[in-house]
């Protein structure tokens, strides 16, 4: 009669099913879980309404703030009540995820029950009070919240519109991106890894606020833009903007999945890319620069096939590689031509081998060599910006681990004492059963007025904690982007490596040129072949001039992006935590004054069992 | 002890009285003494069951100060309904009453030899008692021979249960255990003490009143000597009613058809079962009590590195959010306490009770299997004895003799078993008013533990959410 029958009784959307049947998993669902939350723009067509945002989408449907709430002084926005059905419409447009937000009670909780195959709610009814149960698990704030539903989600928006990550994005181009309807497609070159034949694509939905640029009209009406995308363009995507915007913060990509293919066909995991695409997509939408960037808006609204080039080293340098090779890296022996763009971007595989060679050597000497290199990172706020950076690094991600076993912690006291409700409500049952006494009746009603306090605290537990994960989820969020930091930074190192070989390059250039008019010098009327010799090296030294004035460019330019960019997360980051703490506490102390009230409530009860002691 | 015939009697019958004095754990021919000495007290005490017990007076158990709140509370409840049933126009100072107190763990000895004595206070104004207050230690197997004693003379009784043996030895020395076993044994003997029939015992009174040696002798005397005896004898007496039963091939009325104990027995059974899953859970929420707390504080303390690295006043925002989750975290531990010591402990007593009652089922069955016997072998001798009176043996006079005797057996035997009877329907309704009221209680102190524990943490929360927004407004954001 009890046990596992029993659990999923309580419906328990707010934790995907996973999370429970293993904790370890539970960062990644609780990471994902506030994906949809955090990504979908303020104003309510997120479309996103799909299975993992359902599982959360449900938490948000009870009033997280009531009248205590509303009592704290809050300095938000009024809500916005028009995004609501916005979102709903938005949402139900035919996915196969998506179902009502109030049909979730069910399908949801037999999900919890393992792989829906159990009919856990008529189970748990059938030994159960019905009606008493009923009462408990579905409406629970009757008495304290005469509306419904609609009252809950406004209060979730309006935290989210006041958030200043959604003042961000109001700033954006665009009014809306959403990543939807997975399309499994058959790869035309077949593949040798059984499976690996298919792929899927998404559906991006785009709209910019101001018109099309495409149309080069200003003021004409948003058009929303259409496109399918596969993750492999997310990547070519990711890998433009790295090149095109060195120095600066650059969202980090989702990452790539080393699952096997079989997986990877998997719902749940198509699912999870999908709303990972969509939050990945809004970051950049929201950053400054990016945002605005050519290669975003050729992502999202270019017909067909992405006109990105996959990759420059294969595609484009294969044809006039040789011609544009850096050519003044090989030595002095090559005839001199110019590439200066080559310079400005970092050496990489193929054939920049020579140049990393000689980049590696370059550091290698500096580094163990104790040569003092000419140009050093001598910018002092820099430096110290960046240890800074460092000591937040460590610091996020402790704290994120921390808030991370906050949460499990959270969940596990909701868990638990929503199990030991149902144990008493079962004992409560039993013993009105079997009750012969009146006080056995007395003890009954008592036992059932706690179980029923236990249901309810434990599902405020549950709503608690789908916040506390929201709100806390700034600290996983910032401890991903100092990925992008670094890779800022370390863009800055590797230009900074280049203008270092390109100067010890002149300097060798110099002393030989030296030596050799030297040597020449003593030869009267001059050795014609050592003067020639001379005068290649000075060409290869104006080559190699330009090339360095280049990179001292490049290397200023993405110097000036690194300090734009941490002023720019500074700011952000103040905004952000402070909206993480506010959120955190004013859930705290709503949630916490629910249950001080629902507990109240039965003290008041069973008071009169505490004689002449309280 | 005065040595009267009796003890001869039951040695003289051997297998039939040998039944009854072990069934009876009486077992061996000294307890044969005491049987025969305790009956007609024993049936004055049987008479006191009915007559409602008097009053105890509750202000005086206000007093017992190292008492907990659950502890405390258990005793006037428990008392209540007596007192409404036979509350008469008495002036209440006078009253007599009877209370103890279990005081002063201290631990002795050392090793695997190490154990736990208490100080036990009773206060009293009865006149049964030395004077009005007396003080002895005690150590927890002198309360386990004062629960076995109780059990084997009121047969029926829902003896009030003791905590559990012994705990993981790793905790059996932790503070927290201590405290709580401590606080079940006042328990324990303040029920004994309130118990309308239990509270006459001779036991109890020598329990209390005894000096340490010579309890220890007391002890020693019984256990040491008699006790064993006894359960051999039981075991014996067991393995040949078994022999006999599959030697005859008699299928024996051994169990109660009664529907009504039948439906007991259903509900205790049951009751078992569903009491213990939510104890269980109990257990498993004190956990998450603590596991929440420890989480809180070590948020807390990340927390406060975190506002460090924003250094300026945001940094100081946080440092308030760490030091809040620390505080509450304490509260978390201390309510995680409270929740094992008026909580989880009465649910576990609940338990305990329950197979408290279960024992007596088993003694119910044994009396009941033995007054079957004993009515069968005694109809048996009545037909032996006819049929002698009708042959004119020689033997009849001896015939009849035994028959006497074993007659006066088996209706004592069915007298025992309807005491048992008796006391478990008085005991049962007794059970639930006691366990409404406990059960209410610990509702209530788990209700406002949790109310307080909530409110704390929005209350603290509060605090923080002020400097948040004194925050926000100095430095412009929002």
């Amino acid at each position: 009669m009890r046990g596992r029958n029993a659990t999923p009784a309580i419906p328990d959307p707010t934790i995907p099913p996973r999370s429970r049947a293993r904790p370890r998993d539970r960062r990644c669902i609780l990471a994902s879980a506030t994906l949809i939350l955090s990504s979908s723009p303020p104003e309510g067509h997120g479309g996103n309404a799909a299975m993992m945002g359902s599982e959360v989408a449900f938490g948000f449907d009870s009033p997280p703030e009531t009248e205590e709430m509303e009592s704290l002084a809050l300095s938000d926005a009024p809500p916005t009540v028009s995004s609501l059905p916005a979102a709903i419409s938005a949402s139900s447009d035919g996915d196969l995820f998506i179902s009502p937000p109030s049909a979730l009670h069910f399908p949801l909780s037999s999900t919890a029950s393992g792989d829906g195959g159990d009919p856990a709610p008529s189970t748990a009814s059938s030994f159960l009070d019905p009606p008493s149960y009923a009462d408990i698990v579905f409406s629970p704030f009757d008495s304290q919240n005469g509306d419904d539903d609609n009252g809950a989600d406004n209060g979730s928006m309006l935290r989210r519109d006041s958030s200043p990550r959604s003042t961000r994005a109001a700033r954006s181009d665009y009014l809306k991106i959403s990543v939807s309807d997975p399309n499994k497609e058959q790869e035309t070159v077949n593949s040798l890894v059984p499976g690996g034949g298919t792929y899927f694509t998404y559906l991006i939905t785009s709209q910019m606020r101001f018109g099309s640029a495409a149309n080069g009209d200003g003021e004409s009406e948003p058009v929303e833009f259409s496109v399918r995308r596969r993750f492999r363009d997310v990547v070519t995507l990711a890998d433009r903007l790295a090149e095109g915007y060195r120095g600066f913060c650059i969202p980090p990509r989702p990452d790539k999945s080393v699952v096997e293919s079989q997986v990877m066909q998997k719902n749940e995991f198509v699912e999870q890319r999908r709303s990972a695409l969509e939050k990945y997509l809004w970051r950049l939408a929201e950053h400054p620069v990016i945002g605005m960037s050519d290669e975003l808006r050729v992502f999202l609204q270019a017909k067909g096939k992405l006109p990105l080039p996959t990759t420059t080293d294969v595609a484009s340098r294969m044809l006039d590689g040789a011609v544009r090779l850096p050519k003044q890296l090989f030595g002095e022996g090559a005839a001199a031509q110019v590439a200066p763009q080559e310079v400005v971007q970092p050496a990489k595989g193929g054939r920049d081998l020579l140049r990393i060679f000689k980049e590696l050597k370059q550091a290698v000497t500096i580094e163990w060599g104790g040569v003092k290199p000419l140009l050093v990172e001598e910018d002092k706020e820099f430096l110290a910006k960046k240890e800074k950076m460092q000591d937040l690094e460590l610091q996020l991600s402790t704290a994120s681990q921390q808030a991370e076993a906050l949460v499990n912690a959270q969940q596990d006291v909701g868990e638990t004492m929503g199990e030991m409700g149902l144990a008493f409500i079962k004992l409560a049952k039993f013993e009105t059963d079997q009750g012969i006494y009146n006080s056995q009746r007395i003890r009954a009603t008592d036992t059932k007025n706690v179980a029923t306090a236990a249901v309810k605290a434990s599902r405020l537990y549950r709503e608690l904690n789908a916040q506390t994960v929201k709100h806390l989820d700034t600290l996983h969020e910032y401890l991903g982007l100092m990925l992008a930091v670094n890779n800022a930074f370390s863009e800055r190192a590797s230009a900074l490596l280049t203008v270092q070989t390109l100067m010890s390059d002149l300097t060798t250039l110099n002393i030989r040129i030296d030596k050799l008019e030297a040597a020449s010098s003593k030869i009267f009327g001059g050795d014609r072949s050592r003067l020639r010799k001379v005068e290649e090296l000075r060409e290869t030294i104006k080559v190699t001039e330009d090339a360095k004035s280049c990179a001292i460019r490049e290397y200023e330019r993405i110097k000036e992006n690194n300090r734009n960019e941490l002023d720019r997360l500074d700011q952000e980051r103040k905004d952000d935590f402070l909206s993480m703490l506010k959120g955190f506490v004013i859930n705290q102390v709503g949630y916490s004054e629910k249950v001080a009230n629902v507990w109240a409530t039965v003290a008041e009860e069973t008071s009169s069992y505490a004689r002449g002691n309280s | 002890m005065s040595a009267l015939g009796g003890g001869g009697g039951a040695l003289r019958n051997a297998s039939t009285a040998l039944a009854i004095s072990s069934t009876e754990s009486f077992a061996g021919t000294p307890s044969c003494h005491t049987k025969r000495v305790r009956r007609p007290p024993g049936s004055f005490y049987w008479l006191h069951a009915v007559t409602p017990a008097p009053p105890l007076d509750t202000t005086t158990l206000k007093q017992l100060v190292f008492v907990s709140d659950y502890a405390e509370s258990m005793i006037p409840p428990e008392i209540g309904p007596q007192k409404s049933s036979s509350q008469s126009p008495r002036s209440p100072s006078g009253a007599p009453f009877l209370s103890i107190s279990v005081t002063d763990p201290v631990k002795l000895g050392n090793g695997v030899q190490a154990y736990i004595s208490y100080r036990v206070i009773t206060k009293t104004n009865l006149p049964e008692f030395q004077g009005p207050e007396k003080i002895v230690i005690r150590r927890y197997s002198d309360f386990v021979w004062l629960h076995d004693k109780l059990a084997d003379k009121y047969k029926g009784i829902f003896i009030p249960p003791l905590p559990e043996k012994s705990a993981v030895e790793k905790f059996r020395f932790s503070a927290e255990f201590i405290e709580m076993r401590r606080q079940a044994l006042d328990i324990f003997v303040n029920r004994i003490a309130s118990h309308p029939e239990l509270k006459q015992s001779e036991d109890l009174k020598t329990f209390l009143e005894e000096d340490e040696e010579a309890m220890e002798r007391i002890r020693s005397f019984e256990t040491g000597i008699f006790k064993k005896p006894a359960d051999l004898l039981q075991m014996f007496k067991d393995v040949q009613t078994k022999v006999t039963d599959v030697v005859l091939g008699k299928e024996k009325p051994v169990e109660e058809t009664d529907p009504e104990y039948e439906k007991l027995k259903h509900y205790i059974f049951g009751l078992e079962d569903h009491l213990t899953e939510t104890q269980k859970q109990a257990v498993r929420l004190v956990k998450r009590h603590r596991e929440l707390g420890q989480s809180l504080s070590e948020f807390g303390k990340a927390i406060k590195l975190l506002g460090a690295c924003e250094g300026d006043s945001l940094g100081k925002v946080f440092a308030e959010l760490g030091s809040k989750s620390e505080l509450l975290s304490i509260k978390l531990q201390k309510e995680a306490h409270n929740l094992l010591m008026n909580f989880e402990e009465p649910l576990k007593d609940y338990v305990r009770c329950v197979q408290s009652i279960k024992d007596s089922f088993s003694h119910r069955a044994n009396a009941f299997r033995l007054h079957c016997e004993l009515t069968e072998t005694t109809k048996l001798k009545e037909i032996n004895l006819e049929k002698l009176n009708l042959m004119r043996s020689d033997k009849t006079r001896e015939a009849e003799i035994e028959y006497r005797e074993l007659k006066a057996e088996s209706e004592e035997a069915t007298r025992r078993f309807e005491t048992i009877i008796k006391r478990m329907n008085e005991e049962i309704v007794r059970f639930q008013e006691q366990k409404t009221a406990e059960m209410g209680l610990a509702f209530h102190l788990f209700a406002k533990g949790q109310a307080k524990l909530a409110n704390d943490i929005a209350d603290a929360w509060r605090n923080v959410l002020t400097k948040i927004e004194a925050y926000s407004l100095s430095s412009g954001h929002d």
